[in-house]
């Protein structure tokens, strides 16, 4: 009964879209707009927060190797630790704004873990290509939530930010377990499928 | 007023932020239609039979357009709040 990688991928892509979103659509209408519903304001980190858990049978289930072990399981923390950072400074439990450095620290060890857990170079298949993508998209991404915990109001770090998860999201959905990207296909990857 | 100024001024006009954001919803929705048109064997339910249980749960271009249409739901009541703090 466990789901093919890809399919993880696509059903992570998707809690990443809807985060996306959400997160687009905060940074359109601004913060106090957002927050004028309670239960909106708790919306993206709680979703944060559920794709962090949500990561952990990922990090026991898909035991490839040890470093596939400790990138899952690093973010799975980090989500966690962002969406709990948010939703506390949200429910008023934490007061020092440094907590909004918890989103780029999970986009920078993200990134990171993407880039280090995937062995193989760019080209060697689709999915090492979708890696390297989401892990420099990531890394380089990281600036948009960095700018933003400095500047909460900025439309441009706040819309990069929500841009950067939309651009992994569908990056994720790209994903496949055997694939070719752009006619390359490396013979030790396996036999391509459908 | 005459009975059309009374009508225009009945016209709400929603700024480009609410316009956006109510976008945003159907844009989703219509990027799922269109890749499902694009890569049809990625909707499963158009052929089901031989597919395995995860190939027939998880059909990406129907988790796009599922993304949207919850987003949609939602956008209605960020434009209204949008525009109760904008005022009249």
């Amino acid at each position: 009964m466990q789901p093919p990688a890809e399919h993880v991928h696509w059903l992570f892509a998707t809690g990443f879209l809807l985060l996306g979103l959400l997160l687009l659509a905060e940074a359109i209408v601004g913060r106090e707009v957002w927050r004028l519903r309670p239960w909106r304001a708790y919306l993206w980190p709680s979703l944060f927060f559920a794709l962090g858990v949500l990561m952990w049978p990922v990090m026991v289930f898909f035991t490839n190797s040890t470093i596939h072990m400790l990138a899952h399981s690093s973010w799975a923390q980090v989500m966690m630790l962002a969406g709990a950072a948010e939703l506390g400074l949200i429910s008023g439990k934490l007061r020092n704004e440094l907590w909004r450095l918890a989103v780029p620290l999970a986009f920078a060890v993200s990134g990171a873990a993407f880039l280090i857990h995937e062995a193989n170079p760019w080209l060697y298949s689709r999915s090492a290509f979708v890696h390297h993508v989401c892990g420099w998209t990531l890394l380089v991404g990281a600036l948009f939530p960095l700018g933003a915990a400095f500047k909460p109001r900025s439309l441009v770090f706040n819309t990069g930010y929500a841009l950067v998860i939309v651009a992994v999201a569908i990056t994720l959905y790209a994903s496949r377990d055997v694939a070719p990207v752009f006619g390359h296909l490396s013979p030790s990857a396996g036999v391509a499928h459908r | 007023m005459t009975q059309y100024a009374t009508e225009l001024s009945r016209i709400r006009f929603r700024s480009a932020r609410a316009l956006t954001v109510l976008a945003l919803g159907p844009l989703t929705m219509l990027g799922g239609v269109v890749w499902a048109f694009v890569q049809p064997w990625r909707v499963t339910l158009l052929h089901p039979h031989g597919q395995g249980f995860w190939w027939l749960v998880v059909e990406p271009p129907l988790l796009v357009s599922a993304a949207g249409l919850v987003f949609a739901l939602l956008a209605p009541t960020i434009v209204r709040d949008l525009e109760d703090a904008r005022g009249p």
